[in-house]
């Protein structure tokens, strides 16, 4: 059944793939063409909608990965088991085909370069996308607002923009990065493997008193847990943003 | 329609030799759909309560329920979300069977869950084996996620109508719209005239 | 106009209180809105504070429990689960009730 468009406001936009580049076994970021893609605020998101042969229609939403630059929109998509969209976007989509994209939108789990106050980041797993985005955003913006990021994950090998963060911890001043491993942790990691708890948050995090932006982003349980850690700590509920991705987080 | 996406299937669908509603596409695994959080119900307290449209009440602790004469059923589910699974098998007491004694000249019905949700259809869909109290999916305790302990089935309509978690039914001489009725679906639903939408 | 503090804010910690619901970690939050609502609205409403018809809290709609496996979307109270709105897409409308929400406030840039 074909659908009236609402004119004008936020209509679906055909994006082409442009390239790929892997970043875990099965995750991977897609660098979308858009044309006059009106440019987006580090830490909104897009849906994207698939279209099979038949009409079956699915959408998702996925955070955008990179700062904002011209017609390029990079997502970086987990494949989640029995994920039929995930499924596609991380597998069989290939170079020059079109997705349909909606956005950018959400105006609450943005962080503007302007704005002078630290910022800490937790991400749990997929949920570090949007965070890089503010990252890479603040490098682009040559902003020295200080900037923590907690980013836990199952596994070293499970680590989004391994080699960048590690670049970006070295170079980007005023930005030191921290990982939690919750299954598996690398060679010799002096730490402990589990879940990221009020310790790690403290030791790792911004005391409260300094009143940082916090922005946590990944599965429900996960932002849930961290979000009482941070108001536990003292942290003004105003100041925590969070960004739920669902069961999986994929 | 969208621009296609080559190579892009979506779910496992076969659309083999069965004939599916219109708009519908087959599915093997049973989605789980939510309007709000699942309720946490003990079968110590759960009642099922039938109210007739002048207040008579009748109620059904959960020992009672499970005496009542009861079936297995195999149906196919409709959801208006498009999807649809065959050959689901049930077990639960017909409404046939709760309303026998129940004296009414009401033509609706609006069924109510706990936690809230509400649908409404004409009573008269409810009868002649159309519609059961289920209790068991599966050959096993019906799950939360699923309605559990005990939800509505009346498999003829799309499936936003085979309320979750079902507290009771009010009889009504006037049809009040429930839900997803009050917010831009069919008061009907009929799967086989594709009335999903109101106006469809 | 007077910058009115806005009181009980609903904090963004956990959504599910409580005896009377299973562990839930479906739902999304407000943010998922974004899009759906971005197609009938000019400004970015999950910015927008709600106040809950049901428990008089308010929040900024991003901060709501949105269920997106549905028939539409539903967006409850963070504090007490009351939907505060409701948004189906049809084929040839788009059907948005906000009558649990008393009332929403939204930032207009100046000038």
């Amino acid at each position: 059944m074909a659908r009236a468009a609402v004119p004008g406001r936020l209509s679906w936009r055909v994006a082409r793939l442009a390239a790929v580049r892997d970043e875990t076994t099965t995750a991977r970021t897609l660098l979308l063409d858009v044309p006059d893609w009106p440019g987006h605020l580090p830490g909104q998101h897009v849906d994207v909608r698939l279209t099979a042969a038949d009409g079956y229609q699915a959408q998702r939403s996925y955070s955008v990965a990179n700062a904002a630059d011209g017609d390029r929109v990079e997502l970086t998509v987990q494949r989640v088991p029995n994920g039929e969209v995930s499924g596609y976007l991380a597998g069989p989509y290939a170079v020059g085909d079109p997705v349909e994209i909606r956005g950018p939108v959400g105006g609450w789990f943005v962080w503007r370069p302007d704005t002078t106050d630290p910022v800490l980041l937790i991400a749990g797993g997929s949920g570090i996308v949007p965070l890089m985005a503010m990252i890479r955003a603040r490098r682009a913006a040559g902003s020295r607002v200080p900037f923590r990021l907690i980013y836990s994950v199952r596994t070293p090998a499970d680590v989004y923009y391994a080699d960048e963060l590690r670049r970006r911890a070295r170079d980007d001043a005023g930005l030191d990065v921290s990982y939690v491993y919750t299954r598996e942790a690398p060679e010799a990691w002096p730490g402990q493997v589990g879940r990221l708890g009020v310790s790690r948050v403290n030791t790792d995090g911004w005391p409260a008193m300094l009143e940082p932006a916090c922005y946590v982003c990944g599965p429900t349980g996960f932002v849930e847990t961290v979000a009482d850690i941070l108001i536990a700590l003292g942290h003004d509920p105003r100041r925590v943003r969070t960004e739920r991705f669902g069961p999986t987080g994929g | 329609m969208g621009i296609v996406s080559p190579g892009f299937q979506g779910r496992p669908r076969s659309p083999g030799a069965v004939t599916l509603p219109p708009g519908q596409y087959l599915t093997e695994d049973f989605p789980v759909l939510s309007a709000g959080p699942t309720p946490r119900i003990d079968v110590a307290g759960w009642q099922f309560v039938i109210t007739t449209e002048d207040g008579t009440e009748q109620r059904w602790s959960w020992p009672e329920l499970l005496d009542l004469p009861s079936e297995d059923v195999t149906v196919d589910l409709h959801c208006v979300t498009k999807w649809s699974k065959l050959g689901t098998r049930w077990h639960g007491v017909s409404l046939d069977t709760l309303l026998a004694d129940i004296d009414t000249s009401a033509d609706y019905a609006l069924a109510h869950s706990y936690g809230g949700y509400t649908t409404n259809l004409p009573l008269a869909d409810l009868l002649d084996g159309q519609a059961w109290i289920a209790y068991r999916y599966d050959d096993a305790d019906l799950s939360p996620e699923h309605g559990g302990p005990a939800r509505l089935l009346v498999p003829h309509l799309y499936l936003w109508k085979s309320a979750k978690w079902v507290h009771g039914i009010r009889l009504l001489t006037d049809d009040e719209p429930g839900f997803w009725e009050t917010a831009g679906y069919h008061d009907y639903g009929d799967p086989w005239r594709e009335q999903r939408y109101q106006g469809d | 106009m007077t910058d009115q503090p806005v009181t009980s804010v609903l904090p963004e910690g956990r959504h599910l209180t409580d005896e009377q619901h299973l562990p839930d970690e479906h739902h999304l939050d407000g943010n998922a809105l974004a899009g759906p609502l971005g197609e009938i609205f000019a400004v970015d409403v999950t910015t927008a504070i709600g106040r809950c018809a049901s428990c008089g809290r308010a929040g900024p709609l991003a901060a709501l429990m949105v269920y997106s496996d549905a028939p539409g979307l539903v967006a409850r109270c963070p504090h007490c689960t009351g939907v505060l709105l409701r948004l189906v897409r049809g084929p040839v409308d788009v059907w948005l009730d906000l009558h649990g929400a008393l009332s929403l406030r939204i930032a207009v840039p100046t000038g």
